[in-house]
């Protein structure tokens, strides 16, 4: 008998009576503005929050927040927030996520946002290479206003793993706090996280 | 044999730092109470976690079947390991058919349990942990001293001398920005060097086939992007059945670990990247075996976020290594007895049963009944030193018998006033080592009722 038969026939022989599946819905506290309940998590975790009104804005207050970074190599993935930097191409178009190294700001965009923690929904299909919002140094991550949930309940309602099969919750900057509980932010990946609501 | 009181006597030596740990730990525990508070459905979303791992657990092998078939849809990987060689065999496999020697892992207990660093370094790979608590114990050649916290033991000034030793920083330098910074760059190198990257694993979705890594730091994302290979290890009991069940878990887990709201990066993975290969290596290691005892198989829903660590007064005081094994602690010890009774049969003691850890626990594992049946455990196969069995057998005796039991109550008030201190606190009293015995009081409880109901027997 394989691993496999061996590992399921000792479950089988263990398993105690099943309790059953709870299957009604869980939910959370609603929050009375969810826009303002968002902007006070991303903070709370660290992040930066900024909302414009319209693309116009957006692609301003994204060009500021280059500026202010010094940033000499950005990548957008986000068309409505500017093309990135001059020659610079989208991380789709490199063929190795080894070459993403050494960029500066990644503009990135969320489906949606929790506003409980301040999580944004990444999927993968609108990053090109995975590694994007990783490698870069710096993060901004773009999300409509209309698409706000209360809680990480109701962002799984909308969570499905089609295409490239892959997305993560991003809730700030890459943090630690391993020497001596003091936080340090940047730890390995992004050094800032920008939250823009857009709307 | 030393038990975990010698080597917590060895830790507790040292009193600044005992009390310095202590107090780093209780830290983290009011961070985490203040999470809790701010979760009116705090107490639901707990019965949630605990009714769904329950059900888990009674189905084990059925989601883990369908795991894995929606999985291979997926294309991912997936093999089965009965215990840590074959686990450390089948990762070695993995890794050499592809001619790789140098891997990046991030955070992943289930790999400390089967000791796979030493399996893989003595056959020629090179094994990075990125977690900067974990490269910080690495690097000192220890093992993490907290399943969250890995060199929470460990002071600033020290690391600062370990990254100067090792890393180049600045001799003196203890900041701790500089020296995570230090690490981000040693450790960046590493993750653009690396040819695969490895994984433990936070939640498997049996409905949907994929797993969920957690981090803070971005370490298991930054080694499983770029290198085309990831391997991610995990125990049979990691399965949640359904998408939507992961809710109750994430809100539960951070908030538990280190009072944050959620971690940084929640990675969910359904297919290896394009042109990448994801394999996932389920292991059981003793889980099955621990299913089957009625007693303790309750604690396989634990999530390891650490929290009954950070509150336990004696973990506090006594620090992980006390605990000699992988997982310290509460949980480690309920886990720990079960798989080698004799090398951890002290580890039940280590617990003054307040029940603190229960009342944390997110997936609220009955802690203190299952160390309290495990003492029973250890009693019953004799494994108690000479010396308490013998003071039990004549506390039991001296409880049967009233008359004794009046008696020895006289002598003892009559010794707390009478005998001096030297003979008191000597060294065959343990309970007179660092903290001084009650005043004796004037009568006993018994004499006192008698009194009161004017002479009449109590």
């Amino acid at each position: 008998m394989g691993s496999r038969e061996e590992i399921l026939a000792a479950l089988r022989r263990a398993a105690p009576p099943d309790p059953g599946l709870p299957s009604e819905p869980v939910r959370g506290t609603p929050y009375a503005d969810l826009a303002l309940q968002l902007g006070e998590a991303v903070q709370a975790v660290g992040g930066a929050f900024q909302r414009v009104p319209d693309a116009a804005a957006l692609r301003e207050a994204v060009a500021a927040l280059a500026a202010r970074l010094e940033a000499r190599r950005v990548v957008s993935r986000v068309p409505e927030a500017g093309a990135g930097t001059a020659g610079e191409a989208g991380p789709a178009d490199v063929a190795d996520p080894h070459e993403l190294e050494g960029v500066d700001l990644a503009v990135v965009p969320g489906r949606f946002a929790v506003a409980e923690n301040g999580a944004v929904w990444v999927a993968g299909e609108d990053l090109g290479h995975r590694a994007v919002f990783v490698i870069a140094q710096h993060l901004a991550l773009v999300v409509p206003a209309a698409e706000i949930v209360n809680d990480l309940h109701e962002a799984y309602a909308r969570i499905r793993f089609d295409g490239p099969g892959f997305g993560l919750f991003v809730a700030g900057p890459s943090k630690t706090a391993d020497i001596e509980q003091a936080l340090v932010i940047g730890a390995h990946g992004a050094r800032s996280c920008t939250v823009f609501l857009v709307g | 044999m030393t038990g975990h009181a010698e080597r917590a006597a060895r830790f507790a030596a040292d009193e600044p730092r005992a009390h310095w740990h202590d107090q780093a730990l209780w830290f983290v525990r009011l961070k985490r109470d203040r999470m809790a508070a701010a979760v009116p459905e705090w107490e639901a979303l707990r019965e949630r976690a605990a009714a769904v791992k329950a059900h888990a657990r009674a189905r084990l092998a059925d989601y883990l079947e369908q795991f894995e078939r929606e999985a291979t849809r997926r294309g991912l990987r997936v093999h089965w390991a009965r215990d840590a060689d074959e686990h450390n065999a089948v990762v070695h496999r993995i890794l050499s058919e592809r001619g790789v020697t140098r891997v990046v892992k991030s955070k992943s207990m289930l790999t400390e349990e089967c000791h796979l660093n030493p399996y893989l370094q003595a056959r020629g790979i090179e094994v990075v942990d990125t977690d900067l608590g974990e490269r910080i114990v690495q690097l000192a050649g220890e093992p993490p001293s907290h399943i969250v916290l890995p060199a929470i033991h460990k002071k600033k000034e020290e690391i600062g001398e370990l990254f100067h030793r090792t890393l180049g920083t600045a001799a003196g330098a203890s900041d701790p920005t500089y020296l995570t910074q230090a690490a981000r760059a040693h450790l960046r190198e590493k993750f653009l060097a690396a040819q695969a990257g490895l994984t433990g694993v936070n939640f498997a979705i049996a409905e949907t086939g994929g797993i969920v890594v957690c981090t803070n730091e971005g370490n298991a994302d930054m080694g499983t992007h770029l290198p085309p290979l990831h391997v991610a290890c995990m125990g049979v009991e990691k399965i949640v059945p359904r998408l939507a069940d992961l809710s109750v878990f994430l809100r539960l887990l951070a908030r538990s670990a280190t009072g944050q709201p959620v971690t940084t990066y929640t990675t969910h993975f359904h297919a290896p990247r394009p042109g990448g290969e994801l394999h996932v290596v389920i292991v059981d290691n003793g889980r099955s075996r621990l299913l089957a005892e009625e007693e303790f198989r309750g604690a396989l829903a634990c999530i390891r976020c650490g929290a009954c660590m950070n509150t336990c007064p004696v973990f506090r005081r006594s620090g992980g290594y006390s605990y000699a094994w992988t997982i310290p602690g509460p949980i480690g010890s309920v886990l720990a007895p079960g798989r080698d009774p004799a090398a951890h049969g002290s580890l039940p003691f280590a617990s003054s049963l307040c029940g603190s850890c229960d009342a944390v626990c997110p997936v609220k594992i009955p802690l203190h009944d299952q160390l309290l049946a495990r003492r029973r455990e250890v009693v019953r196969a004799g494994g108690q030193p000479l010396a308490k069995r013998l003071a039990m057998r004549a506390g039991a005796w001296v409880l049967g018998h009233r008359a004794l039991y009046e008696l020895a109550g006289r002598l003892a008030r009559l010794a707390l006033r009478r005998l001096p201190r030297a003979l008191l606190y000597g060294r065959w009293n343990a309970w007179g080592r660092q903290r001084e015995l009650p005043a004796a009081p004037a009568e006993s409880f018994r004499d006192a009722w008698r009194r009161a109901r004017g002479g009449g027997r109590g």
